[in-house]
């Protein structure tokens, strides 16, 4: 069901997410600052940038939860004011900080959002299997989710985001809190995605994990991105090791997420 | 609007009622206890098992040419097993001594009762050439067995005076009048409260809904949760149908905990499904006051606390007693003050369902629930949601 939707997307408009002269101001603080940006189908776009540099607020606008100050942007080419009820079809959306209810179970808080998004009953069991093995979090998915640790809530979160099977993704830092070996089944998982033609756009301050994911990254920095493209080509471009020595070097500042 | 979208958060919302035990305790343990504690404050409990009555009875019927009607009703009054006969002289004396409450009840046969009684015997079959007189009966609305025992107590003694052991039903010239509660002063005052407990109870349906509404916002979920299709109004109409499904069962276990103590409301299954109707369209304003506090504070505690100061003056000034003066005023547009004056109307003074006091009642509150639900969506979709 979901696929032919996207399909029917592809013929029609050729970007799935597309920023034009995005701006969101708080106040006198400009937390997005012109973005322009086409991200296609099925491309895994990783969003990079120091602390307060304006990935969730972008994030946010595409989800529909903020409304841009200037500008606009659309989502499988729905605009995200205009068209809001249409872009929440079709997005699936990780917040940074993962939200869910305490007092459902793992199971449950997952079910719930598939029924939010109409996923048929028989359907939505035999997803949530697939997905929670996927994420390897299958041996603990009936228990509560307030005696979740930091890590299996966010795989929980995850599924969330995506257990109707949209076909754009908006993950926020899914992996902050993970050890590497749960770190590396969202990787895994993220890949699978990709080669399901999700459309996916991957805020993070691992860099490996940008690399190692990302069709193309942007680094934006103060609310304005300074740099597109896949991510060797920024290797080649400023003939360093990796990316982590583009992001330093570009924006100047020490990862302060790397302890 | 989605119904099956509506019906996922309901069962969410059922999932936290039965599973977070501060909720629980809250909504349904508390009214309970409450209940409990007040009943046995307020007496209603203790009154219960074998017990003797004491009757006052007043004899009006003096210069009959049949006195023997009466005092045949007197002995087979004396009769009954627990019931013991205080005469007086006079209706003023008995009253007094009913509203002290040293008797229980009091029964005051009128003059031409004799003749009454005669006058069936001389035409049993022909009803228009009967003498009708009215037996009065008077209650202390504070003894419930009492108010219970007393009525058929004195309907079995008339009938049987009339008709010596012989048990049959017809129609008779002499009627007993509906008892007439009299509040006495020196017992208890739960009669009086039971009315105010529903209400009460459903106040605290504000705080519940102020609290989860500000948690929910606050850890996020309401942002995430509209990300995805879902509506304000499938939303809204969530919660108004979880809450209200928890005020009924808040109601019917008050219900049957002041039922298991002792209390028997004077009203039959229609008067109590009234009485469950008002409740429930009752609770509709206290989810909408639940939202409005909830809009106004960004912490669990502050809506907590701010719930509390709205349905304060609810619980004090709508429910129990009047006060007076200008707390009358104030109690005066408070839904829960029509609540109660209907139940009261109903449990206390049974009344019948159609007594048109009751239901200008329920118009009034049907008018402040929907006023306040719709104010609090709005107010709460407009400022509350934290977007
Ligand atoms: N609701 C808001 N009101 C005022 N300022 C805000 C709001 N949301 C974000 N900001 C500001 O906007 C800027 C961008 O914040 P944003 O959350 O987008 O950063 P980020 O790139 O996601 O940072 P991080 O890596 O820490 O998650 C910050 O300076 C932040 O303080
Ligand atoms: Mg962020």
């Amino acid at each position: 069901m979901e696929v032919i939707v996207e399909q029917s997307f592809k013929k029609t408009k050729k970007t799935a997410i597309e920023l034009k002269n995005l701006t969101k101001r708080f106040g006198n603080l400009t937390a997005v600052d012109g973005l322009f940006l086409d991200i296609r189908w099925g491309e895994i776009f990783g969003l990079l940038g120091p602390n307060g540099a304006g990935k969730t607020t972008t994030v946010n606008i595409l989800s529909t939860l903020l409304d841009p100050t200037e500008g606009y942007a659309t989502v499988a080419g729905h605009d995200v004011v205009e068209k809001a009820s249409e872009v929440r079809k079709v997005i699936g959306l990780c917040p940074q900080e993962p939200a869910y209810f305490p007092y459902l179970t793992g199971r449950e808080n997952i079910e719930l959002f598939g029924q939010l998004h109409s996923v048929p009953q028989k359907l939505l069991g035999e997803r949530i299997e697939n997905l929670a093995q996927r994420v390897d979090i299958h041996d603990d998915i009936d228990r509560r989710a307030s005696h979740y640790s930091g890590g299996m809530i966010r795989r929980i979160s995850t599924i969330m985001a995506l257990i109707h099977d949209p076909p754009v993704a908006l993950l926020d830092e899914p992996t902050v809190a993970m050890d590497p070996i749960s770190r590396r089944s969202v990787w895994d998982f993220i890949k699978e995605l990709r080669s399901q033609n999700k459309t996916i756009i991957l805020t993070t301050h691992y860099m490996e994990e940008a690399q190692e994911l990302s069709d193309r990254v942007g680094i934006i920095d103060e609310g304005r991105l300074i740099e597109v493209g896949p991510p060797q080509d920024l290797i080649d471009k400023y003939q360093v090791n990796d990316l982590e020595d583009v992001f330093v070097l570009r924006t100047g500042k020490k990862l302060k997420e790397e302890v | 609007m989605d119904f099956k979208r509506v019906l996922a958060l309901v069962k969410k919302n059922m999932k936290k009622f039965t599973r977070d035990p501060g909720t629980l305790f809250l909504l349904v343990l508390f009214p309970v206890v409450l209940t409990t504690v007040f009943g046995f404050a307020f007496g209603g409990i203790g009154e219960s098992g074998p017990q003797s009555f004491e009757i006052g009875v007043v004899n009006t019927d003096y210069s009959s040419d049949h006195p023997e009607w009466a005092s045949g009703f007197f002995t087979n009054l004396s009769d009954i097993e627990g019931v013991i006969l205080v005469e007086y002289a006079d209706n003023e004396t008995g009253q007094a001594d009913l509203l002290q409450g040293s008797i229980d009840a009091l029964i005051v046969i009128p003059t031409g009762f004799g003749d009454s009684c005669q006058s069936y015997w001389e035409f049993p079959f022909d009803g228009t050439s009967w003498i009708n007189t009215s037996i009065s009966l008077y209650l202390d609305s504070g003894s419930l067995v009492a108010t219970a025992a007393v009525p058929p107590i004195v309907q079995q003694v008339f009938l049987r005076t009339l008709f010596g052991d012989a048990k049959i039903s017809l129609d008779v010239p002499v009627q007993l009048t509906s008892p007439q509660l009299i509040s006495a002063s020196s017992v208890s005052q739960w009669d009086f409260m039971v009315p105010g407990m529903f209400a009460f109870s459903a106040i605290f349906i504000t705080v519940i809904v102020a609290q989860s509404m500000t948690v929910e916002r606050n850890e996020g979920l309401l942002r995430r949760m509209s990300t995805t299709p879902v509506t304000s109004s499938d939303y809204m109409l969530s919660q108004t149908l979880s809450y209200m499904t928890v005020a009924i069962i808040q109601v019917a276990m008050i219900f049957l905990t002041s039922y298991l103590i002792g209390y028997r409301p004077a009203t039959g299954l229609i008067g109590i499904g009234f009485a469950l109707t008002i409740l429930a369209v009752f609770s509709l304003s206290c989810v909408g006051l639940g939202l409005i506090a909830a809009t106004f504070t960004n912490s669990a505690d502050g809506a907590t606390g701010l719930a509390f100061m709205v349905a304060m003056p609810q619980m004090f000034l709508g429910t129990f007693m009047p006060l007076g003066g200008i707390a009358d005023t104030i109690a005066s547009i408070m839904p829960s003050t029509y609540v109660t004056d209907a139940l009261t109307t109903l449990f206390l003074r049974g009344a019948l369902v159609t007594t048109p006091s009751i239901w200008i009642d329920l118009v009034l509150v049907v008018a402040a629930s929907i006023i306040v639900v719709i104010a609090g969506i709005l107010v709460f979709d407009r400022w509350g949601r934290g977007m």
